[in-house]
């Protein structure tokens, strides 16, 4: 048990290093694509027949494909076209598309959950369309959203293990080196899950109990 | 490379991806079972440890697992082949989640169910096997079959312990062949296209169902 404990100090260090990378990409993919979410959730119920074409095909080419297929195809697949992404970039660029389509759905169940009332009110009070979206409707359809957002984050933050195959030094790929030269498999990828669940188990509790308290809208 | 090459190349990997997803959701959905029995137990230390089995294995990455299973399973243990090793993984996750969606059909079957099996004189067996499971199991055929075709997306990670699935093989012809672009989309629409295919049955399944029920 003292190895155990000695291995996991010793190889800590290498693994947090990879933890960061791991937190960095999952925070920059969350803040490009969830405005890009709530962009594509707005797009796709405008009235311009091409636009709201567009969201769509860029939502359900997110949602549709795993996204283990979208990050190899930016790494991988778009060299051919002669556009060559660092891993970093190809990471983030995947995640963020993926992010962006699911958390489009999200948002717009959000914006639709919003009472029709608060539309209606706010055509009598004569505010145009656009500022009823902006000051009317997205702030309280996001308030519903919220919870559901907060839990996708920490699918992302478990997606971003699968940067690991695109050569992206995040923790997967730490814990993986270090198991291939010591061999201790089960003792490194226990700590690296542990590393995992000690932000997703309390962060899935927290989310929870907003789901409770927050959630409800009135 | 022509697009036909590349296509049916991908096709070899196709069966691989189908049995991934089958073999895993169906021992997911058995093993959710007790699992989701543990869930709903009326003794709360009991129903704690059921939540708690839950939570750590939502929590961690289904990667972690795979590489679990396969490396130190394979070292320990037994030695497994990529795919047992990538189906007991799966297993595990789905068994979680599908436990989840059983729990919530369970509590979403009117009470009167178990109240009227209990006046007819049912044992607790029979109260589960004709009376409660038929509900449950239409009950969250919706979210189970939304659940299947996340799956099928999930199973991609299987590459990663080399199982010759889709995923796989286009990796290995992208770097025989510097063509990532043709052979990632094909890849794409194969797993397009079986999603959609697992739509259309799952709907079919229950509008079928729905029509025998409210006959």
């Amino acid at each position: 048990m003292t190895g155990t404990f000695n291995d996991w100090v010793e190889w800590f260090p290498r693994l947090w290093d990879g933890y960061l990378i791991s937190l960095q990409v999952a925070a920059l993919s969350l803040i490009i694509g969830i405005p890009l979410g709530l962009i594509w959730a707005i797009g796709g119920q405008a009235k311009v027949r091409s636009i709201r074409w567009f969201c769509v095909i860029l939502v359900e080419l997110g949602r549709g494909g795993p996204v283990l297929i979208l990050l190899q195809f930016l790494y991988f697949g778009l060299p051919t076209s002669g556009l060559t992404l660092s891993s970093l970039s190809a990471s983030v660029a995947a995640l963020a598309w993926s992010t962006g389509a699911y958390t489009s759905e999200i948002i717009r169940a959000g914006l639709n959950a919003v009472a029709v009332g608060q539309r209606e009110a706010s055509q009598t009070l004569g505010l145009s369309r656009a500022d009823t979206l902006r000051i009317i409707v997205i702030p309280q359809g996001l308030r519903i959203a919220l919870p559901p957002l907060l839990g996708f984050a920490l699918l992302i933050l478990q997606a971003t293990s699968l940067c690991f195959t695109i050569a992206l030094p995040e923790v997967i790929s730490a814990a993986n080196d270090i198991g291939s030269e010591t061999f201790q498999y089960m003792s490194i990828l226990s700590l690296t899950g542990l590393m995992y669940a000690l932000i997703c188990i309390p962060a899935t509790l927290a989310v929870n109990y907003l789901e409770r308290h927050l959630g409800k809208y009135d | 490379m022509d697009m036909l090459t590349v296509i049916q190349k991908l096709c070899a990997g196709l069966p691989w991806t189908i049995a991934l997803t089958l073999a895993s959701f169906i021992a997911g959905a058995i093993l959710a079972i007790p699992l989701c029995a543990l869930r709903s137990a009326r003794n709360a230390h009991l129903s704690y440890l059921g939540a708690t089995v839950i939570l750590i294995v939502r929590s961690i990455p289904p990667i972690v697992w795979l590489f679990a299973v396969f490396f130190a399973i394979g070292q320990h243990v037994i030695r497994l082949s990529p795919f047992a090793a990538a189906v007991i993984g799966l297993s595990i996750i789905t068994a979680a989640n599908l436990a989840e969606i059983y729990r919530g059909a369970l509590k979403a079957v009117p009470k009167g169910q178990s109240e009227a099996s209990h006046v007819i004189g049912l044992s607790a067996w029979q109260r589960y096997r004709y009376v409660l499971a038929p509900q449950v199991l239409r009950i969250s055929l919706p979210s189970a079959s939304s659940y299947a075709i996340g799956l099928l997306k999930d199973t991609a990670i299987a590459s990663a312990i080399g199982v010759a699935d889709v995923a796989l093989i286009a990796n290995q012809l992208t770097q025989q062949t510097y063509q990532g672009l043709q052979i990632y989309a094909w890849a794409a629409v194969g797993y397009f296209s079986l999603s959609f295919l697992m739509a259309y049955v799952s709907r079919a399944v229950d509008s079928r169902i729905r029509m025998r029920i409210e006959r």
